[in-house]
């Protein structure tokens, strides 16, 4: 670590930059309060009407029921596919390892708007597309990868010591599991819960090619929203959008480390 | 009796028991990997030689019309052309914008340093909808920039719906990769080093050309590919932003995909970008086997 006072210009060169960075998401703060009907900014007048607006709006709150409750739906099923995966791969060690979990985490490599083409051409043909299924098993395809790489890392870092001295006092394997290893790896597992919900709660790209007018989730409403016509209500519901992301990131940092989690 | 309970299985059953067991649970992931990744792009590889009539129609061939049509066509080859450079463009600038960042967060620490990892990390937790609508708020016709511009009494920029508003807002929305790459290469900046050149009276700028320019290098290379290759594959920002008057090879997919539904094309164009992949992959390793 190098801690040597930072020259001036280095600092004001990072102090612009990260006006730059955070510009977009600081802008959005003062026009969800806008008065007008219509964007401009500064506003020229204010009110807090855009936040009732959201509820009141039934295309954006059916939405945002959708995206909470496949994003639930998704995080449980990555965590109870990719768990027994992660133990399989990282504990047992079967020969080919190495290649299954490079497989099994391929779909990230793929660009989304490749993935999310690819997928719309096969489910179209089991009559997925626009369906709740449907959208379950795309997130799926992106959460799973994330999920498997995180619990992986997070078994192989475990000392294994305390597991063997269990079972050999006698208890078996599955005890082991659920009264060893599930609780030493809660900060892996609190990791994988945050990030596999905020990737499907945010997802936007696969789930475009995947929805319909019978059904959406909340990215997806509020793309072709802005599309059309970019009013003040986007804003209002990306200000309670970026408050809940900043709630599951403190909740990460204070239980597992932030560094830890992601920066790897 | 009890010995024989606690004896290990013989090992050939052990592992056959193991195997099953190995198998037992690793194939719900391994079913999804199947039907949501591996079916779906050999389809599409497949699918670029399907034929497609003129009425829009397509059926099951091994016809190599529409790759013809990609070759043939100079709207396409423009495409790429505009894809690269725009992609390339961007990479070079989120590089210029996230150095300082990456720099100053190196140079940081204790809790100071979490808030700034904090503020690096949550704009990429933050859908590119929101992102890209903060940039319409800022760039638009009656945006802050634009509002600031005539304040001053100068004629209003055109930000949006052209190359110049792509650019911008994808920068911005690649800049933690770019950041979280370079940190993850700054490992190497040893302190002793860029002190013992200032003892022998190197000048600040001449430490940085000499010294760490060149040992963060590899941070460089491996966040330069990061970036081009998110840039190639974006659609959410250059759609929005450009309002359809910027034409990308991710917008036409998407357009050929759900507008025009010529399946064929857009398998093609998908392939098309993978390919682009694979070449920045390998001027990467070429790169970084360069540096090191």
């Amino acid at each position: 670590m190098d801690e040597r006072p930072v020259s001036p210009a280095l600092k004001l060169l990072a102090f612009l930059m990260f006006a730059f960075l955070l510009a977009p998401l600081i802008v959005v703060v003062p026009i969800s309060f806008s008065g007008d009907s219509y964007m401009m900014f500064p506003p020229s007048s204010w009110s807090v009407k855009w936040y009732p607006a959201i509820f009141a709006d039934g295309k954006m709150t059916a939405a945002f029921w959708t995206s909470l409750l496949l994003a639930c739906v998704v995080t449980v099923l990555s965590l109870v596919i990719a768990l027994p995966a992660a133990f399989a791969l990282v504990r047992l060690k079967p020969r080919g390892a190495e290649a299954l979990s490079s497989l099994f985490t391929a779909p990230l490599l793929l660009p989304t708007i490749v993935l999310g083409l690819a997928i719309l051409i096969v489910f179209a043909r089991f009559g997925l597309l626009a369906t709740f299924p449907g959208l379950v098993a795309a997130h799926l395809v992106v959460t799973l990868p994330y999920a498997l790489r995180v619990l992986a890392t997070a078994l192989s870092t475990l000392p294994i010591a305390v597991e063997e001295a269990a079972s050999t006092l006698g208890a078996s394997p599955f005890t082991v599991f659920r009264r060893i290893t599930l609780p030493m790896m809660k900060s892996g597992l609190i990791g994988t819960t945050a990030l596999c919900f905020l990737v499907s709660f945010d997802e936007v790209v696969l789930s475009l090619f995947m929805t319909g007018p019978r059904i959406q989730t909340l990215p997806v409403a509020m793309y072709h929203h802005v599309e059309q016509q970019a009013d003040p209500l986007v804003a209002a519901l990306s200000v309670l959008l970026v408050v809940l992301t900043l709630l599951v990131v403190l909740v990460v940092d204070r239980t597992s480390g932030l560094a830890k989690t992601f920066v790897k | 009796m009890t010995a024989a309970i606690t004896m290990p299985a013989p090992v050939a059953e052990r592992r056959s028991n193991g195997l099953a067991l190995v198998v037992a649970l690793i194939a719900p992931i391994a079913l999804v990997n199947a039907f949501g990744f591996l079916a779906p792009v050999l389809n599409l590889a497949r699918m670029s030689f399907y034929e497609v009539e003129p009425t829009g129609a397509m059926h099951e061939a091994f016809s190599l019309a529409t790759w013809a049509k990609v070759v043939a066509d100079t709207f396409y080859a423009e495409l790429i052309v505009n894809s690269i450079t725009v992609s390339l463009g961007i990479t070079l600038l989120t590089l210029i914008c996230s150095y300082p960042i990456a720099l100053y967060l190196h140079r940081s620490s204790g809790t100071w340093k979490t808030i700034l990892l904090v503020l690096v990390i949550s704009p990429l937790l933050t859908s590119a909808v929101v992102r890209t609508y903060g940039w319409i708020a800022i760039l638009s016709e009656n945006g802050l920039v634009n509002n600031l511009v005539s304040g001053l009494g100068l004629e209003r920029l055109r930000l949006m719906f052209n190359k110049t508003g792509v650019v911008i807002g994808l920068t911005e929305i690649l800049m933690p990769y770019m950041i979280l790459a370079l940190l993850a290469g700054f490992g190497r900046l040893d302190p002793r080093v860029e002190e013992a050149a200032s003892t022998l009276g190197a000048p600040p700028f001449t430490i940085f050309r000499r010294i760490i320019l060149p040992l963060t290098l590899p941070g460089i290379a491996l966040g330069c590919l990061l970036c081009f290759v998110l840039a190639v594959s974006s659609f959410i920002t250059p759609k929005l932003l450009g309002g359809g008057r910027v034409f990308l090879l991710a917008t036409e997919i998407y357009d050929q995909a759900i507008v025009t539904l010529n399946w064929p094309l857009a398998a093609s164009l998908s392939i098309l970008v993978l390919v682009i992949f694979g070449a920045a992959l390998v001027l990467y390793t070429r790169a970084l086997r360069a540096i090191l």
